[in-house]
């Protein structure tokens, strides 16, 4: 089975990163953009078909390595 | 004093710290790679800095899931003192042995240079060569410098008098809250701190007010 993990910065955690990308396309002239967050995606290939298997999997691959959950949230796609 | 420096693959400042704490302690610390299991008895525990693992993933993230790991978590519950500088901090927050987390400089420059510390906390087994209140020169070279905690956490640094150095002087170079540049843990026995200590240890660093660290540690042996 294939997942997708997404890794994103809580909210009201600053994202230099996401505010120096705002920056740029504020320079390239797009308009109408009001904010960019960064994150991560991770694209997972796993042994197993059972999806409530995989959930579990990944949930304990995401608390202990993928996330740090004091600044990060993730989102788990299968 | 005894010590031991832990060494990854991109650990950088290891030799410095060697340098230091043969200098100070008068004994050769005994280095320790990742993949080992078991650290000696120590007096002290120092995890350099550098870029272990090359940053992958995020800063630390991956030497804090090295097998060596597990084996320091014992020392921290035994109480030996642990010293974690600048990739150290990053690895110490990122096994959870210290609280909140480092994140991109607020800039978003690596930046390299001297700042100014304050000793916020001199009555600590890190600290307690310095006076209250002190302000001295160290250096930094970081990316990943900016001390982010939620407010609870923030509030408890705070009311413990966990936060031992913070940036001085308008010099906080990375966004950190609250001018965090070193932390330690509830029992006081390990701290993390972005600036180098190690790097202004004799004249020809141009200053020694790094030693402090050292000497405060040596004493508390």
């Amino acid at each position: 089975m294939k997942a997708r993990v997404v890794v994103t910065l809580k909210n009201g955690v600053l994202d230099p990163q996401g505010n120096a990308i705002e920056g740029s396309l504020e320079a390239l002239s797009f308009q109408g953009i009001r904010s960019v967050r960064q994150g991560k995606v991770f694209d997972v290939e796993l042994d197993t078909d059972s999806a409530d298997e995989a959930r579990k999997t990944l949930t304990a691959i995401c608390e202990k390595l993928l996330a740090n959950t004091v600044i990060e949230d993730f989102e788990i796609k299968l | 004093m005894k010590s031991a420096v832990l060494v990854f693959p991109g650990s950088n400042r290891d030799r410095d710290m060697i340098r230091a704490l043969e200098d100070i302690s008068g004994q050769k610390p005994a280095l320790v790679w990742h993949q080992e299991t078991t650290i000696p008895d120590v007096d002290l525990i120092v995890l350099p800095g550098g870029f272990s693992y090359g940053d992958y993933l995020r800063s630390g993230a991956i030497a804090a899931r090295s097998p060596v790991m597990k084996d320091l978590q014992r020392h921290a519950t035994r109480g030996t003192k642990i010293l974690g500088v600048c990739n150290g901090f990053q690895i110490l927050t990122e096994a959870g042995l210290l609280p909140g987390a480092l994140m991109r400089n607020a800039g978003l420059n690596f930046v390299c240079k001297t700042v100014q510390l304050e000793a916020s906390n001199a009555d600590t087994l890190f600290s307690r060569q310095y006076e209250q209140g002190e302000v001295f020169a160290c250096p930094v070279a970081h990316h990943d410098g900016n001390y982010f905690a939620d407010a609870r956490t923030l509030n408890t640094l705070e009311s413990d008098n966990r936060i031992v150095f913070r940036y001085a002087n308008g010099t906080n170079p990375n966004g950190s809250l609250n001018d965090i540049a070193g932390i330690m843990n509830e029992s006081g026995t390990v701290m993390g701190m972005m600036p180098h200590p190690e790097n202004l240890i004799e004249e020809l660093h141009g200053g020694v007010s790094g030693r402090g660290v050292f000497t405060s540690l040596l004493e508390a042996a």
